[in-house]
């Protein structure tokens, strides 16, 4: 049943999330510097996987092939043998992976880089099953807080400090970097770095639970400036609407049971443990970007979240139609 | 015929007579519970594990079902993450470990020219609590509360707080109870190799798989102590409040480390015996002595150490010091080299002959192929930063299933064919063992291959579903498709197992012309194994004597008794003569009693009591010296 009403949810999701990138969260597709080497050394890795493989089943055929032309046994003297070993099962794996290691560990430097002191940074805290961003200044101070979707400017380095609130997750964006862990307890860094704008999809890497399958998010590259006026707009709180159709809709939400989870910075909804909704307008997705965020989308997980990802913590909400309406349209004008 | 050769002839048949009523397993169904025997517990164990690998199976099918399209609605995901789970928990602990004992049990004795394992009775112990630990899964599976957090069961994930619910209980539990198992087979498999080599059988000339399984035993005994370590602290984390993986108080990083001393290894341990079986079905196909007997036993240990020193790349994403990643880095890739040395002593074995191409060596060439693709893919994921990427992705899941599939299933089913003559007296059919092969090599490289790419096209592991827009849909649909293909092939094997128990051709003692001594005795072998201790001069003892001829034998061992002979260590000179203990149902008592108190102890505290009390009685009924009284009795009348 799910099924087929999920399935326009796909087409739009593939226009809106990935209408930029050709392979879609794909490391073959690498849109940063870290990403590109690790394929780079990838390639070059397989192109020598490939040679040992051809040589190993050409022995393996030619032997034999030795053997019946001749109609006879012909197989090699011990010296024959012993030089064969020596020289392929001794020799060259010692210098391939002398070469190996050592490429290996010159494309850990440039993951291992120490940034500048005032890059950007962004912390990230994985929640079952959803990202928690906040936007940090140079003394550490929270100055943004945003959910699922992290914007970036391009061309920057950008440190990220990564935190679990409860079980180990892994934060992942396969176009730009590899895989960290988010561990409780610990903080872990990492950092990324996009070298042309587009909308690339990360995923949780680290099997944490019930809906693993569906905490991903978005990480969107602008130009500098763009991006900056994006992070100016996120630092306001959210504006009192004036529109009285609106105003409602914002009482609906500070008069249900939103407001204990949720946060709009700017009214009295001030809950922590779940996505802050202070510019959930702006936002593209829904559910740690399972759906896109359209109205009937945001309708049916207010109504019932575990039809859309079952398991996850949302409890349903009993509204009147009139009110849902009204709530749909203040939450989407939170921009 | 002279009064001399008479009198042998009787004297033979009256010793035929005694040893047959010596070595006999009690009949019927309650005899059942009673044997220890070699031959009859390794069986067991093969059977048992085959089933277990079918369950497995199944599970898979029903994982391949699920993922075949995206957002697909087969299975709900608790559900899913309980089947991939118990997938991962099967294939491990319940068939790879097991069956591979299986064969070691069954083999070795024979391959060493002895009548028995050293501890028979304890044998039997660890087939019962095999039984028990795997039926206690199933059971949790068919009542919906097996554990839902992966067979490597992270915490704080595997934490009371985030699985409640029995699941993680039944896995901490069952997985200790289980290794008791293992452990107890590698430490009589050591004995066994040690201690009862037949005479002149120096350890220089034991059979490579003997080696191979010396090796995976001694990695048992190492290997499975920090997991029984580990899920025991779980259990205490779990059911009376510990902190030893809780963040703060303990670290969740502890687990991992415990986890992969013991999870990596254990890749070594199924791959290892394997090895084995690769050198000693080469040697009789080729019908020549496998090339570089020394490099392969020396690979063979070299591949047991240096297992033990790469567990770290399993946890390069956990944000650890680079410098110490890199050094895992080389560290593992460094198992490449005696791999490589396997590989190709046995290609300068293989290198003009003409060997038969009957379906043992099928497995073994398939094995070529896609071991070494598992191993070059195993080489890449050792480099920190290209394993950031396809860390706990498809990619992995393609590597390992062609490290394990490869490098332990195939050579595990072409050990099958090959030792299915001496198991049961009939040949495999070979047709259908040729079709099987071809339809399990074919399906499983598409099943398997295309994986690598959808883990690079970043599909993670363990998810129930994924969105339509990804582009994984249509690979998804093939591998599934694929992977039917691959179950067909198995199936095939199965039912070649099941026809050729009554309709395969008579085998005889050696039908291929082979060179150790499980071949040198009746197939199947009597209860007893050897009528007489054989005596060994090379190292390919039934090629040293023409057809007919006799191989010289250790006389003076006692028929009307469990007597086999003990030799020197490293030299097999015969030191003592030892009895061996006779059928006893207290194995299986012992084994129930120490089940209750590890399973009793998810449900209330006075069950590990109670356990222990039974553990005690059934030791006691073990113990009792009944032997010794009814010689010390006999000698007295």
């Amino acid at each position: 049943m799910d099924l087929r009403r999920l399935r326009p949810v796909s087409l739009v999701l593939s226009v809106a999330l990935l209408s930029a990138c050709a392979g879609h969260q794909s490391a073959l597709d690498p849109q940063g510097p870290v990403a590109e080497r690790i394929t780079l050394f990838f390639w070059i890795m397989v192109s020598v996987a490939g040679v040992i493989l051809a040589l190993v089943l050409v022995l393996l055929v030619a032997g034999q092939f030795r053997g019946w032309r001749q109609r006879q046994h012909r197989p090699l003297t011990y010296i024959q043998s012993r030089n064969l070993v020596i020289a392929a099962g001794l020799v060259m794996p010692v210098v391939v992976l002398l070469a190996f290691s050592l490429s290996s560990a010159a494309t850990d430097r440039v993951l291992g880089k120490p940034l500048p002191e005032d890059a950007l940074t962004i912390e990230v805290i994985g929640h079952q099953w959803w990202w928690e961003v906040h936007y940090l200044d140079n003394r550490q101070n929270r100055i943004v807080t945003t959910a699922n979707e992290i914007h970036i400017p391009v061309g920057q380095p950008v440190r990220l400090l990564l935190k679990s609130a409860d079980v180990i997750h892994s934060f992942w964006v396969p176009n730009l970097n590899g895989k960290t862990d988010l561990i409780p307890g610990k903080t872990n860094t990492s950092w990324v770095q996009a070298d042309r704008s587009g909308t690339f999809r990360g995923q949780c890497g680290e099997f944490c639970g019930l809906q693993h399958a569906r905490m991903a998010f978005l990480v969107e590259a602008q130009p500098a400036a763009e991006f900056q006026a994006w992070l100016d707009r996120q630092k306001q709180p959210a504006a009192t609407p004036a529109d009285p159709a609106l105003a409602r809709g914002q009482e609906v939400f500070l008069s249900s049971q939103c407001i204990m989870c949720h946060s709009v910075r700017g009214t009295r909804a001030q809950g922590r443990v779940a996505p802050d909704l202070t510019h959930f307008g702006s936002r593209q997705t829904l559910a740690a970007a399972s759906v896109p965020n359209s109205r009937g989308h945001l309708a049916g997980w207010i109504l019932n979240p575990q039809s859309i990802k079952p398991g996850n913590f949302m409890p349903p909400t009993q509204l009147a139609p009139d009110d849902l309406s009204a709530l749909l349209d203040y939450l989407h004008s939170l921009r | 015929m002279t009064e001399h050769e008479r009198t042998q002839v009787i004297d033979s048949s009256e010793e035929t007579r005694l040893l047959t009523e010596v070595w006999r397993s009690p009949p019927g169904f309650f005899g059942w519970f009673t044997h220890v025997n070699q031959t009859s517990i390794g069986k067991r164990f093969i059977i048992t594990g085959f089933v277990f690998f079918v369950l497995g199976g199944l599970l898979a099918a029903l994982m391949r079902i699920q993922l075949s399209a995206p957002e697909n609605n087969f299975l709900p995901p608790d559900l899913y993450n309980q089947i991939f789970t118990m997938h991962g928990i099967t294939m491990m602990f319940l068939f790879a470990v097991p069956i591979m004992e299986g064969f070691a049990i069954y083999i070795v004795p024979l391959m060493l020219g002895t009548r028995d394992m050293s501890f028979p009775r304890l044998n039997a112990f660890g087939y019962y609590v095999y039984l028990i630990a795997g039926v206690a899964m199933y059971l949790a599976l068919f009542l919906g509360m097996a554990p839902a957090v992966g067979w490597f069961a992270y915490p704080p994930l595997a934490d009371a707080r985030y699985s409640p619910g029995m699941g993680v209980d039944f896995y901490a539990t069952v997985i200790t109870f289980m290794e008791i198992s293992a452990l107890a087979a590698a430490v009589e498999l050591i004995a066994t190799i040690f201690k009862q080599r037949a005479p002149g059988m120096s350890l220089n000339r034991m059979p490579l798989f003997v080696w191979a399984v010396l090796v995976m035993s001694f990695m048992i005994v190492f290997a499975m102590p920090p997991l029984m370590v580990g899920s025991v602290m779980l259990a205490l984390d779990r059911t009376v409040g510990t902190h030893f993986f809780i963040p703060g108080a303990g670290d969740p990083l502890l687990w991992q480390h415990l986890f992969w001393f013991f999870g990596h290894p254990e890749v070594y341990i199924i791959l290892i015996p394997a090895l084995g079986m690769i050198s000693d079905i080469l040697t009789t196909f080729t019908q020549r002595p496998v090339f570089g007997y020394t490099a392969l036993v020396l690979s063979l240990v070299a591949i047991g150490f240096i297992g033990f020193g790469l567990w770290v790349h399993h946890m390069y994403t956990t944000g650890m010091p680079h410098l110490a990643s890199n050094f895992f880095t080389a560290a593992s890739s460094m198992v490449a080299i005696p791999s490589g040395v396997q590989i190709f002593c046995w290609l300068a074995t293989l290198w003009g002959t003409r060997p038969r191409f009957a379906t043992p060596l099928l497995y073994v060439l398939g094995f070529f192929f896609i071991f070494v693709i598992g191993g070059l893919s195993g080489v890449m994921v050792a480099s920190v930063p290209f394993d950031t990427q396809v860390h706990d992705t498809y990619f992995l899941v393609a590597h390992f299933h062609y490290v394990l599939i490869g490098g332990a299933v195939f050579p595990l089913f072409g050990g099958l064919y090959y030792w299915y003559p001496k198991l049961t007296g009939r040949l495999m059919n070979e047709t259908l063992g040729k079709v099987s092969f071809w339809l399990t090599f074919i399906g499983f490289n598409l099943t398997f291959f295309p994986m690598h790419y959808l883990g690079l096209q970043g599909m993670p592991r363990r998810v129930y579903t994924y969105l339509e827009p990804l582009g994984w849909g249509d690979i998804n649909l093939f591998v599934s498709l694929s992977a039917g293909l691959l179950a067909l092939g198995f199936l095939s094997s199965f039912i070649n197992i099941f026809w050729s128990l009554k309709r395969g051709e008579p085998a005889g003692d050696n039908p291929w012309h082979a060179d150790s001594l499980e071949w040198g005795t009746s197939s199947p072998p009597p209860a007893y194994n050897f009528r007489h201790i054989p005596v060994v001069i090379e190292r390919h003892p039934l090629w040293e004597y023409q057809e007919g001829q006799d191989i010289p034998v250790v006389t003076g061992i006692r028929s009307d008794r469990r007597e086999l002979l003990v030799t020197s260590l490293l030299d097999a000179h015969p030191q003592y003569r030892a009895v061996m203990p006779g059928p006893s149902v207290w194995p299986l008592l012992l084994a129930v009693a120490v089940g209750i108190g590890f399973g009793g102890f998810m449900f209330h505290n006075i069950f590990p009591v109670v356990g222990f009390v039974l553990s005690f009685i059934a030791l006691a009924g073990w113990f009792w010296p009944r032997e010794l009284t009814r010689e010390v009795r006999e000698e007295s009348s």
